[in-house]
């Protein structure tokens, strides 16, 4: 009986119709598409993008060439020289991240004893030669510049969970 | 309206003198072909949004309102590359190849009648000619298989090869039982028969069509047509994820698209061959309402939809499958429905008299 029931639902191609009414069924379902440069998706306060070297809201650059990112990055994506400044503090005089070797993990933030280097909301860039992912200094504070709203706003919102 | 348009014609009749026959055919022929060319180029971009639909997704439509732009920017696309040639190809017969895939699947258009009377050429053996003309396809691919030279086009030829001649037989026996029926091998003559019966009488014609007495023929040739045309779930000769594109992997340009266009002109007219042996041409489907062209359109539509629908639920079918379905299932199914038919025929229960 059985064998013979398997034998009829192939035959009726039960299975196949079964199938098309799944289909048929997900036709006038709604579509999920992001239509990707006039829609987003939203972001979280911990996303992940560009990094950013910050300021302190008096002007004096956060980093301290501790060098605890360098030492922490698995990519070997951060280069960083010290040295001393005229009024006598330390502070980097070379501080590069090479975007083509980054991981984006976040480590480096999550080292900074100062909240200096952090990684902001900020993923549509690109570069169009090769030297132009090689991010210097100057440019991360650009960066942060740029960004420091959004940026102290997502740190206090993630602040009680840290 | 219509004494104008023979007005034109006679005039036109008087420029052309002795050659007017031929010229009056070129136009008709361009009349159908370029209609169809349209079709084929919007069942491309049909596809793409129906098959994006049931993935829940958009589909095109970025170019132009809806999208609706898109297959024209594909065919530019397409005009404008490079036509590659590979140096080890056999380059008489690398071109003959999607020459022949095109031309095969235009030529067949002769005989289709798309409503009372629209036929360029109606001959009575117009199912063999169609048949033929479809059969040559075939070589097209085997053809492009060959020339190319390579390895995965070569693949695609030998099963080409073995599933279009499989599945042609199962085609042929199933027409079998339709032109047992009908008692003709004219395709207007076969729409004709399935407007005649108790159910029209009714003014329910959908019903004397012949897909409801010949019911597991009208699955058996939908199936086979979509084999014959090598679209999913039958798509082994193009097998994107085995054999990358199958006889078009060393076509580019003008020529790639010739296949592209043949493939989808042979849909379009499998669909109308479906639509003229089982679902009654251009019939009206109830009595209430005029016979006319609109009806094919609609019906056509419909099967080329169904063609989509099955490639956007199932997954491709193993080669063996392929033969076992077309040899162990659908030969025997249609050697016994040829002999239920016919016994049908001689019975007193006959419906076709």
């Amino acid at each position: 009986m059985g064998a013979m029931k398997e034998f009829l639902n192939s035959l009726l191609l039960k299975e196949l119709f079964q199938g098309l009414v799944v289909t048929g069924r997900y036709m006038f379902a709604r579509k999920i598409t992001i239509q990707y440069p006039e829609e987003k998706t939203p972001q979280s306060n911990r996303f992940r993008g560009l990094h950013a070297l910050r300021r302190y809201p008096n002007g004096e650059e956060r980093c301290i060439a501790c060098k605890l990112c360098e030492a922490v990055c698995p990519a070997l994506a951060i280069t960083i020289e010290s040295g001393e400044r005229d009024d006598g503090s330390r502070r980097t005089t070379r501080y590069d991240i090479d975007l083509t070797k980054c991981i984006f993990c976040g480590y480096c933030e999550e080292a900074c004893p100062v909240d200096a280097i952090v990684l902001t909301r900020e993923f549509e860039y690109h570069g169009e030669v090769r030297g132009d992912l090689y991010y210097t200094k100057q440019m991360l504070l650009a960066v942060g510049e740029r960004n420091e709203a959004q940026i102290a706003k997502d740190r206090e919102q993630d602040a009680p969970y840290r | 309206m219509e004494a104008q348009f023979l007005q034109i014609v006679q005039m036109l009749q008087g420029f052309f003198g002795p050659v007017w026959p031929l010229v009056y055919t070129l136009l008709k022929i361009v009349g159908i072909i370029l209609p169809l060319l349209l079709c084929v180029a919007y069942l491309t971009l049909a596809e793409r949004k129906v098959i994006g639909a049931m993935q829940v997704r958009l589909g095109p439509n970025v170019v132009g309102p809806w999208g609706l732009l898109q297959p024209i920017a594909d065919g530019l696309k397409l005009v404008f590359k490079e036509i590659i040639v590979p140096t080890q190809a056999s380059k008489g017969i690398y071109f003959v190849g999607p020459a022949l895939a095109f031309a095969t699947a235009l030529a067949a258009w002769a005989v289709v009648p798309f409503s009372e009377g629209w036929v360029l050429a109606n001959v009575d053996a117009g199912v063999l000619y169609i048949l033929a003309i479809t059969s040559v396809g075939i070589y097209s691919i085997i053809i492009a298989g060959w020339a190319s030279n390579s390895k995965y086009p070569f693949f695609a030829a030998m099963r080409s090869a073995s599933q279009m001649v499989s599945y042609e037989i199962a085609m042929g026996f199933a027409l079998v039982c339709v032109l047992m029926v009908s008692a003709s091998l004219n395709l207007s003559d076969i729409v004709h028969v399935q407007g005649k019966g108790r159910f029209v009488d009714m003014g329910l014609g959908f019903l004397s069509w012949n897909w409801l007495p010949l019911l597991p023929m009208f699955l058996v040739f939908l199936i086979s047509g979509i084999a014959e045309t090598n679209r999913a779930p039958f798509d082994v000769v193009e097998g994107e994820s085995e054999i990358v594109a199958g006889h078009m992997v060393e076509y580019s340009g003008m020529a790639f698209a010739l296949f592209f266009l043949g493939e989808y002109s042979a849909m379009i007219l499998v669909s109308v061959m479906t639509t003229i042996f089982f679902l009654g041409g251009w019939l009206s489907p109830v009595g209430f309402l005029p016979d006319s062209f609109v009806w094919l359109a609609a019906k056509t539509s419909f099967v080329l939809f169904l063609f989509l629908w099955f490639r956007a639920t199932f997954p491709r079918y193993r080669y063996d499958q392929i033969m076992r379905l077309g040899w162990k299932i659908f030969v025997p199914l249609c050697m016994f429905w040829v002999l239920v038919v016919g016994i049908w025929m001689m019975s007193p229960l006959n419906i076709w008299k």
